[in-house]
């Protein structure tokens, strides 16, 4: 996973409440069976047009927001599908943040195992950074995770974060093999779980031939 | 003495390897079990393989194809499409590699995954079930934590049989009454999400009580639990009761001595009287009317009776905006009759509303009568096993009589991840859970409603009133 420390580059306004996994990556691109090739779904029916051609009145089609390493967004974003692809998508396609007041619980932890940083900032700073990402003259801001600060020409917004979310994506960590390394423990929570529940193990898989 | 604690409080406390800070706010939560499908899971096995490791329980795992496969009602192997042959082909290479057993496309148990794992007692209350998808809630029927995770995560369960969890703030939501003739549990919980919003349990695991939610069959405490997601929470839950019992008895295949310790134990998973809540929040069962969608988010709901709203009349400008870009997606002119909304499509099917109680109560309407000119209705059974018994009890014969096409089971049309679509712009009554921007096609037009809601917009080519259909048998 890539570290996330300081990150500078444009952000783009996205305000629409409740922006769904299934608009952030289409079904059509769900078909794959590696991460490959997601960066041409994210936002695709938003992007393209329905002869294929880009769509000028999406944001991130338009001169000042092409580049965007940053998205402002409105409230629940994410919600939906549990389909981690919208986030391998959006990483694609050169997202590294999330500037919002709230996301739906999977969608926040699928970006936490890919270096997605999703900041949630306090409701009432939303219209002022919904005015710097507005406006292309503005929107170029610099977000350091160590400081919690995002910084902007004429301002800045500091966040709050898990301490644990944010030693996470600054360490870039495999929490695979953070969590193996402590498998003594796991076995032997494990062992003292199913002992004293044995109806757990007995019922394995059972009734799992047809009744009829 | 003890902290009070909830039923929430007390399936995670139960599951905790360690904490990772002083509160137990953030743990290691040990994981009983999972169910994989074909479209989540390949990057997580790639990782793994990549990674040399093994999976660390097998047998807490079962593989379902449900996402990618055809309906069509003769079965085969191959699929026509290349990206779901592939999907298919890999999944059962990877389940063959690491000893997961899978229920394929011909096997006589494939089903919705959130269908089959219940009905062949997979689930047990206490249980915490994480899988690659989000209506895991379902299992909170039965007492048990089921949530939804990404495939990253599936792949850190794989490996280890946990995952790394911040613990949720509490909801109770309490139904007390009883529910009005043609009000269903899908109506209980699309009126929830319509007064909470979408986000509304967003960072919460909800609880249900209250009168009407224990008179409710498993069945219907599925289908809550199932769209509690739509409004966001991450875990929603149901004490279990004689009824979950009665449900589970036949189903694990337990021994008596073993099966009378588990129900002791499953009987204290209950609140405590004086537990802490974040929120509460009561909906009278008398209250509530069978409910449609009118936009492009799940609380974008009216009773059937109501007309669809004027953006003019919102006076935040950003939910205005919102409001006036379902509306153009969903083709709706505000003040329309919901009852007056044409549809081209009629759908029974999903993990949410295509279980066997749904299939008898939608048939009861439609026996006898024949869906409207025009109007293209199909049902896809839950499971293959929900579509035997439907078969052994005549609902086929009655479904096809009406002109309802009668399907292979799978998540079809709910997703339309396989070939069951909306072309742009046709208009779909549809017992599923989610009525997004191109969910069931692109340019296509969900409104979510009950099964039985359905077969009433398929037998009138409209929205309709159920409850204006007595069985004519």
């Amino acid at each position: 996973m890539e570290p996330f420390t300081i990150v500078e580059g444009i952000a783009a306004p996205l305000p629409a409440a409740n922006v769904d996994t299934d608009v952030i990556m289409p079904k059509k691109f769900l078909k794959g069976v590696d991460r490959a090739g997601l960066r041409d779904g994210v936002f695709h029916d938003l992007r393209f047009d329905e002869a294929g051609q880009l769509n000028n009145t999406f944001i991130l089609n338009q001169a000042g927001w092409a580049d965007a390493a940053f998205l402002v967004v409105g409230p629940n974003f994410g919600c939906g599908s549990s389909r981690e692809h919208a986030v391998w998508g959006l990483r694609q396609l050169g997202i590294r943040a999330l500037i919002g007041t709230t996301y739906a619980g999977i969608f926040f932890d699928n970006c936490a195992r890919n270096g997605l940083l999703a900041i949630t900032l306090e409701p009432n700073r939303m219209a002022e950074i919904f005015a710097l990402a507005t406006d292309s003259a503005r929107n170029r801001l610099s977000i350091d995770l160590a400081a919690q600060l995002i910084t902007a020409a004429d301002g800045s917004f500091a966040f709050d974060i898990d301490p644990l979310l944010k030693a996470s994506l600054i360490a870039g960590l495999d929490t695979v093999g953070v969590t193996l390394a402590n498998s003594h423990a796991i076995r032997a929570f494990e062992r003292n779980y199913l002992a004293d529940r044995p109806w757990l193990a007995a019922a394995q898989g059972a009734a799992s031939t047809p009744s009829s | 003495m003890q902290r009070s604690r909830t039923l929430y409080d007390k399936v995670v406390d139960a599951h905790c390897v360690s904490s990772f800070d002083d509160e137990g706010r953030q743990v290691l939560l040990y994981v009983d079990r999972t169910v994989l499908n074909e479209y989540t899971s390949p990057q997580a096995f790639s990782g793994l393989r990549e990674a040399g490791r093994a999976v660390w329980r097998p047998d807490a795992a079962l593989g379902v194809v449900d996402h990618v496969n055809p309906t069509a009602p003769l079965r085969v192997r191959e699929m026509a499409d290349a990206g779901g042959q592939r999907q298919t082909s890999y999944f059962a290479e990877n389940c063959r590699d690491f000893g997961i057993e899978l229920f394929d496309v011909l096997h006589p148990m494939q089903g919705i995954e959130h269908v089959v794992m219940p009905e062949l007692g997979r689930v047990m209350p206490g249980m915490v079930v994480a899988a690659g998808d989000s209506h895991t809630t379902t299992y909170g029927a039965f007492g048990a934590l089921g949530f939804g995770i990404g495939t990253s995560d599936i792949e850190h369960y794989l490996a280890t049989q946990t995952v790394i969890y911040r613990r949720l703030k509490s909801m109770r939501v309490e139904v007390d009454g009883t529910l009005q003739s043609g009000a269903t549990p899908k109506d209980v919980v699309m009126s929830l999400i319509r007064e909470i919003g979408a986000a509304g349990a967003t960072g919460y695991a909800i609880e249900f009580c209250g009168t009407a939610i224990e008179a409710m069959s498993v069945e219907g405490r599925m289908t809550i639990c199932n769209m509690a997601v739509e409004c966001g929470a991450r875990g929603a839950l149901i004490a279990p009761d004689n009824k979950v019992f009665d449900y589970l008895e036949p189903r694990v295949g337990l021994d008596h001595d073993l099966w009378c310790r588990a129900v002791a134990h499953w009987r204290t998973l209950k609140s405590d009287p004086d537990a802490d809540w974040d929120r509460r929040v009561e909906i009278p069962a008398a209250s509530i009317e069978p409910m449609v969608t009118w936009g492009t988010s799940p609380d974008q709901a009216l009773p059937i009776s109501g007309v669809v709203p004027d953006p003019a009349d919102e006076t935040d400008l950003a939910r205005r905006r919102d409001l006036e870009r379902s509306l153009t997606y969903m083709g709706l002119q505000p003040g329309t009759r919901l009852e007056d909304v044409a549809i081209d499509r009629a759908f029974i099917g999903s993990c949410t509303n295509a279980r066997i109680e749904d299939l008898r109560a939608a048939a009861a309407i439609v026996k006898g009568r024949h869906v409207a000119g025009g109007v293209r209705a199909m049902v896809v059974p839950g499971s293959s096993a929900v579509k035997r018994q439907a078969e052994r009890e005549g609902l086929d014969r009655i479904f096809i009589e009406a002109g309802f096409e009668w399907r292979q089971s799978g998540c079809s049309m709910c997703l339309a991840m396989n070939d069951d679509v909306l072309a742009p712009g046709e208009r779909c009554a549809s017992s599923t859970n989610r009525n997004f921007e191109g969910r069931q096609g692109s340019g296509g037009r969900t409104h979510l409603m009950s099964p039985v809601m359905v077969a009433a917009a398929a037998l009138c080519g409209r929205l309709a009133d159920s409850r204006q259909f007595v069985p004519l048998s």
